[in-house]
């Protein structure tokens, strides 16, 4: 074509989610281009998308024609053409990236970091989530200039929402050909929360400004040597423990201190020392002590298994009460009242009760029916109000008799044949061994989920037993548990278990 | 109340001769309504159009000043058969739905009307729901037209040429006796843009006065012998009226190649993807981004009838052709097939060889194609393709739609997932509606939906007396109101069905919008609410109906398996009863953000997860779904799942609270009451709870620390 367009329009593409105010932020951008003399043109395809899933508007900007006729505007964009790409979350971003509208060559890319979990991260029974960190380095492959920053978190910061927060950062990228007063000008014509929006604007125009891509840093959890464990604990653990699992050790003696007293936290050890003890017959200093360090991490987590006592003291402590009041953003001196939503079932009653009775009145079949309709409803605990509280403070004490219960005992036997299994395993198969010790991951949570996560566990355990002798057993291991992770209605975990000629589940039942 | 307001645009409808009217693509075809003396308007909401039907409601007030009836009609078919006001009287009215599924709706009454013509010019405005962002099968509503004869008006997407062509529509109709269809793809729907505006003007006849002098004309009537002579009217007549004004009046554009480098070649393309194909052309080099283009084009404003000379005209002495025209069947591309072979003429016709035969023509797709016929015609080089993007889309979540945070319908279906647990799974019919969103993750409930208020009916066939089954049918109350009532439920009464139907009554057409309908929430002062569905059902002659608020989930649970268990015979209906979050924030957010202010005691309800409570099996979120209701990290180091967490979206529904009950979850969640201007009781009162609590804490604490020492 001779004689190309002079004015190229200026092609924005705007990936948001439904509900994150990516209208109003294209309709400031639209109104922020028409008084500065631009021929502008928007749209979108909300449709059902506005119920939670992306939405995409589209909207190109070009400088009126001297001779006054009208620009051909495309609705929407086309890989490559793109000059602006504006994304209100990170894997939003992401999308337009695979999409291919980020490229080297042309695009600003301006997106907020933070995450909104899809269904399927946040539904999985383990961690779904998908790796953030593939997508900030695509990010900046991808795009010519890049803003990104937890920009939610900075709009939230300053009482006002994201889409005004992204204005700003676009305005600091000068990814546009406007000036910071034209865009104020446009907020202010909008005429909704202005002042807010103006806050978020300018804090989210310095931050790009200054150019800083703050890549996100997920929080994660570091395993830190032990420093409120008891002197002697501590130094019980350098002298009967490999070096890999001091780490672990110290958080579980900590947890185990936490949960009951010293005595438990001295069990603990006893257990770890045992384990450690024939890790080094299996040669544990060629694998890393992967089988102590393991040990040491979910023996601690199986020790503190979560019962009605855990709970209670967990919900009535004065840092849960802080950090709740945190959570719902009470300001000081707020009055907040909260209700625990608890559902104690007959089961729980007899798991807390002393070993003899709590067994005595779970098999039999007349009390359950004389009390069984007591707990059939969820209750509502105010935590907040003296009754409740003194109830919940009240069985939080019972952590006196916990280690005679019902439920000790059962999870005592539980804990012994576990790490038996596990030593036994190691002895033929050491990455057997580690595996079998990580199948705790299944065993959490209360009521049904628990006992569900027990079944997918002694599922496991048994289909292994036969297998020891396999060299590939410890990936069975892992594929199986990934099967009882996957679903939780347990018909992946049977069909991978007769896939291995495991028990069938009725056969498991049965036993 | 809709869910969006159009109260401030729609004063942009007064713009008159000379002023330069600024909006939304659907503004603008209301605005172009009442340049045309339009009489009378209606519609069924739906995207993309349901902002049309909202502008005219919040219009109403300069449509009573013009004298202009709007009807929310009932259904697509009632909207359609509104427009018989057009059949005796010269009056201008125009209907408007979501298409193919609202035109699929409104066929009946279209094709009478097509049959019989009209006086005065009647115009269907359909979003052709088709492409990215669609919600419903991939069809055309071309179809519909051809087979009735009705005109298809296809105008080049921006506001100009589409308010140029609603004006154009009903003298058209006028023109040939014949109802006009006016097809605006979803993107065109939401187009910002300008045009030059015109006075509104009133109808020269109005409503009263024709209703007070009534005319008839029984040969306007379907019935023998009319019916025949109406198709011979309207090949003998209608048609080539129809093609006299299309042409007279240029509604197709030719634009002529700004060089002769290829005139020997031509591009017959679709008016709503004239767009498109000018980014392509100008991304290849072959356009500037002005309109002028190297290649000859013909710009089909008007789809169907086709205009035979001026395709001949167009054609005649070039090697080739190719045909931009999105979905299939190709009918567009088959006729011109037809008439370059009537006339003898052997240009060649490049169309769906080049370009997809599935699927919407996005600006890469028409680039590629452009380009492969250019390959073929007119020995280009292909160009390097752009290199991969260093992400795929297997990198990031997919992100179905699904319920909003708060949303009374999630309690339903996690009713219906817990008393599967217990009963087994039951085959369960859909519907039209948010409520569809079951059928995707975490629910994962629903077997079919054959259509809107067509939830019951599609599981009629299982009414089989001997099994001690049930189905479940779920139907919104949009659905029911638009037919459900009488296809669903009167049909269960009268074929004795013994089944269970669920009716999501959240008080709104939610999924549209949030329009009123009959069951609406008393209070709208233009139309007629509080009609409830239970009287309604009883009305029909269902006896077991059972009224229950969905966020008790406990009694949901019960009423289900009650009605899947009873040895009740007969239909059972259950009317789930809870408004509509979304408009129920939006009414009553600044209600409390204004009592809040004016200093009065009020409580902010929201929910929480204890981290440390939490052991990240999110049971919870599989059972629910709520946006706010999300994941963290787990701060816990020797723990590695993810917890649960519900962040500050929160609107208090309480659902989780409910599930942890009903489904015995877990301890974690807690309801968090923040109040606001506390009275000196309050206060005094939680110091001294306060001081109490505190003192105990301290104590436990202090024990704990010495444990540790």
């Amino acid at each position: 074509m001779t004689g190309m367009n002079p004015h190229r329009p200026i092609r924005i593409s705007i990936n948001a989610l439904g509900g994150q105010g990516g209208g109003v932020l294209a309709d400031w951008i639209v109104d922020l281009a028409e008084h500065a003399g631009y021929v502008a043109q928007a749209t979108s395809v909300p449709g059902v998308a506005q119920r939670t899933g992306a939405t995409v508007y589209y909207l190109e900007l070009c400088p009126a024609a001297e001779d006054g006729r009208e620009p051909v505007l495309a609705l929407m964009p086309i890989p490559g053409d793109v000059d602006l790409v504006i994304a209100s979350e990170l894997m939003e971003a992401g999308r337009a990236i695979a999409r291919g509208l980020v490229t080297p060559d042309r695009t600003v890319l301006v997106a907020s970091s933070q995450r909104v979990m899809a269904i399927s991260e946040k539904s999985e029974m383990a961690d779904g989530e998908m790796p953030a960190s593939k997508v900030v380095a695509a990010a900046q492959a991808a795009s010519k200039r890049l803003v990104l920053a937890d920009l939610h978190a900075l709009a939230e910061r300053n009482g006002s929402v994201i889409s005004a927060a992204l204005f700003g950062a676009v305005a600091g990228a000068d990814a546009l050909p406007f000036s910071r007063e034209d865009f104020e000008a446009a907020i202010r014509r909008g005429g909704v929360g202005v002042e807010a929006s103006l806050r978020a604007f300018c804090a989210a125009y310095d931050l790009a400004k200054s150019g800083v891509v703050a890549v996100p840093v997920a929080p994660t959890a570091v395993a830190q040597p032990p420093v409120r464990t008891a002197s002697e604990l501590r130094q019980r653990i350098a002298h009967i423990l490999p070096e890999p699992a001091w780490a672990y050790a110290g958080l579980g003696v900590d947890r185990c201190l936490d949960y009951q007293d010293r005595a438990y936290a001295a069990l603990y050890l006893d257990r770890l020392a045992a384990v450690a003890q024939v890790d080094e017959q299996f040669g544990g200093d060629q694998f890393d002590w992967r089988l102590t360090a393991a040990a040491a991490r979910y023996l601690a987590l199986w020790m503190t298994y979560e019962d009605v006592i855990r709970v209670a003291d967990l919900k009535t402590r004065a840092s849960r009460f802080s950090r709740v009041r945190a959570e719902v953003r009470a300001t000081e001196g707020q009055i907040v009242d909260v209700a625990e939503f608890m559902h104690p079932r007959f089961e729980e009653v007899c798991d807390t009760l002393p070993d003899a009775i709590g067994r005595g009145l779970k098999e039999s079949g007349h009390a359950r029916r004389l009390f069984a309709r007591f707990f059939d409803q969820g209750r509502q605990v105010s935590t907040s109000k003296l009754g409740g509280f003194l109830l919940l403070f009240g069985l939080a004490r019972l952590r006196g008799l916990r280690l005679i219960s019902h439920r000790h005992r059962s999870e005592t036997e539980h804990i012994e044949a576990w790490l038996a299994s596990a030593i036994n395993a190691a002895r033929n198969n050491y990455d057997l061994g580690v595996e079998i010790i990580a199948l705790q991951r299944l065993v959490k949570g209360y009521g049904e989920t628990h006992e569900r996560g027990l079944r997918g566990y002694g599922a496991i355990l048994q289909t292994l037993r036969p297998l020891i002798e396999r060299p590939d057993a410890a990936a069975v291991a892992r594929t199986l548990t990934q099967a009882a992770l996957k679903d939780d209605s347990g018909r992946l975990l049977a069909r991978e278990i007769a896939a291995v000629g495991g028990p069938s589940m009725i056969e498991l039942a049965a036993q | 109340m809709a869910e969006r307001s159009f109260a401030r645009e729609v004063e942009t409808l007064r713009a008159g001769e000379g002023e330069i009217f600024r909006g939304e693509g659907i503004l603008a075809v209301a605005k172009a309504l009442l340049q045309s003396g339009v009489a009378y308007v209606g519609g069924y909401q739906g995207a993309p159009i349901s902002h049309l039907m909202d502008v005219f409601s919040d219009a109403q007030g300069i449509l009573g000043e013009l004298g202009v009836h709007f009807e929310q009609s009932a259904s697509e078919a009632a909207a359609a058969a509104m427009l018989a006001a057009s059949v005796n009287y010269p009056l201008r009215g125009a209907v408007t739905w979501k298409s193919t599924v609202g035109t699929n709706v409104a066929s009946d009454a279209l094709a009478n009307i097509a049959s019989g013509g009209v006086k005065g010019g009647a115009l269907v405005i359909v979003g052709e729901d088709y492409g990215e962002g669609s919600s419903i099968m991939q069809e055309r509503s071309h179809a519909f037209a051809m087979k009735s004869q009705i005109w298809l008006l296809d105008p080049r997407p921006n506001l100009q040429s589409i308010v140029d062509m609603v004006e154009h529509g009903f003298a058209l109709s006028e023109a040939s006796n014949t109802p006009v269809m006016l097809e605006l793809r979803i993107r065109a729907c939401h187009l910002h843009g300008h045009f030059a505006a015109k006075d509104n003007r009133p109808s020269p006849l109005s409503l009263r006065q024709a209703m007070e002098n009534p005319t008839r004309d029984a040969a306007r009537i379907v019935l023998p012998p009319m019916n025949f002579d109406h198709e011979r009217e309207k090949i003998d007549h209608r048609w080539p009226a129809a093609v006299d004004y299309i042409k007279r009046h240029k509604l197709n554009e030719l634009m002529e190649p700004t060089s002769g480098r290829y005139a020997d070649l031509g591009i017959v393309v679709q008016g709503g993807m004239y767009n498109t194909l000018m980014r392509a052309l100008e991304l290849l080099d072959l356009a500037d981004g002005y309109g002028r283009a190297d290649i000859p084009l013909y710009v089909l404003n008007v789809a169907y009838p086709l205009i035979d000379d001026e395709l001949t005209a167009f054609c005649a002495g070039k090697r080739a052709v190719m045909m931009v025209e999105e979905g299939q069947p190709e009918y567009i591309e088959q006729a011109l097939h037809a008439v370059l072979r009537r006339a003898d003429l052997q240009t060649k016709v490049v169309g769906k060889d080049v370009l997809p035969r599935a699927g919407e023509y996005t600006g890469q797709v028409l680039k590629d194609g452009v380009e492969e016929f250019l390959v073929g015609y007119a020995g280009r080089n292909r160009s390097a393709r752009q290199p991969a993007p260093p992400l795929s889309l297997a990198d990031v979540p997919a992100r179905p739609p699904g319920f909003c945070t708060g949303c009374p319908e999630r309690p339903v279906f996690t009713a219906m997932k817990l008393v599967e647990k217990e009963l087994g799974p039951f085959h369960v019919s859909c519907d039209i509606g948010c409520h569809l969103f079951s059928i995707l993750p975490p629910f994962n409930i629903g077997n079919t939906t054959m259509g809107y208020g067509l939830g019951w009916s599609g599981a009629a066939a299982f009414n089989v007396p001997d099994s001690n089954r049930r189905t479940i049918s779920v139907m919104g109350d949009g659905g029911f109101w638009h037919n459900g009532l009488t296809s669903g439920v009167g049909g269960a009464v009268f074929n004795k069905n013994d089944n269970v139907l669920v009716i999501i009554d959240n008080g709104y057409s939610a999924a549209t919008g949030g329009q009123d309908i009959l069951s609406s929430r008393p209070g709208n002062v233009s139309r007629s609410t509080d009609h409830t569905i239970e009287a309604a059902v009883r009305g029909v002659g269902v006896e077991w109906v059972r009224t229950i608020r969905t966020y008790d989930l406990g009694l949901m649970r019960k009423t289900l398996k009650e009605a899947l268990t009873t040895k009740t015979k007969g239909p059972k209906v259950i009317v789930a009863q809870a408004e509509c979050m979304l408009n129920r924030q939006r009414r009553e957010k600044p209600l409390f953000t204004a009592a809040v202010k004016a200093g009065k005691r009020v409580v902010r309800q929201r929910f929480g997860v204890d981290e440390d409570v939490c052991t990240g099996d999110h049971s919870c979120i599989r059972l629910s779904g709520c946006p706010s209701l999300t994941t963290k990290p787990n701060m816990d180091p020797l723990r590695e799942d993810p917890v649960a967490h519900v962040n500050n979206d929160c609107v208090g529904c309480g659902v989780c609270g409910e599930v942890a009950h009903a489904a015995v979850l877990c301890p974690s969640f807690y309801r968090a009451d923040i109040l606001f201007n506390p009275t000196q009781w309050d206060q005094t009162w939680m110091k001294l709870r306060q001081g109490m609590i505190g003192a105990l804490q301290g104590w436990a604490d202090r024990r704990r620390l010495a444990r540790a020492a």
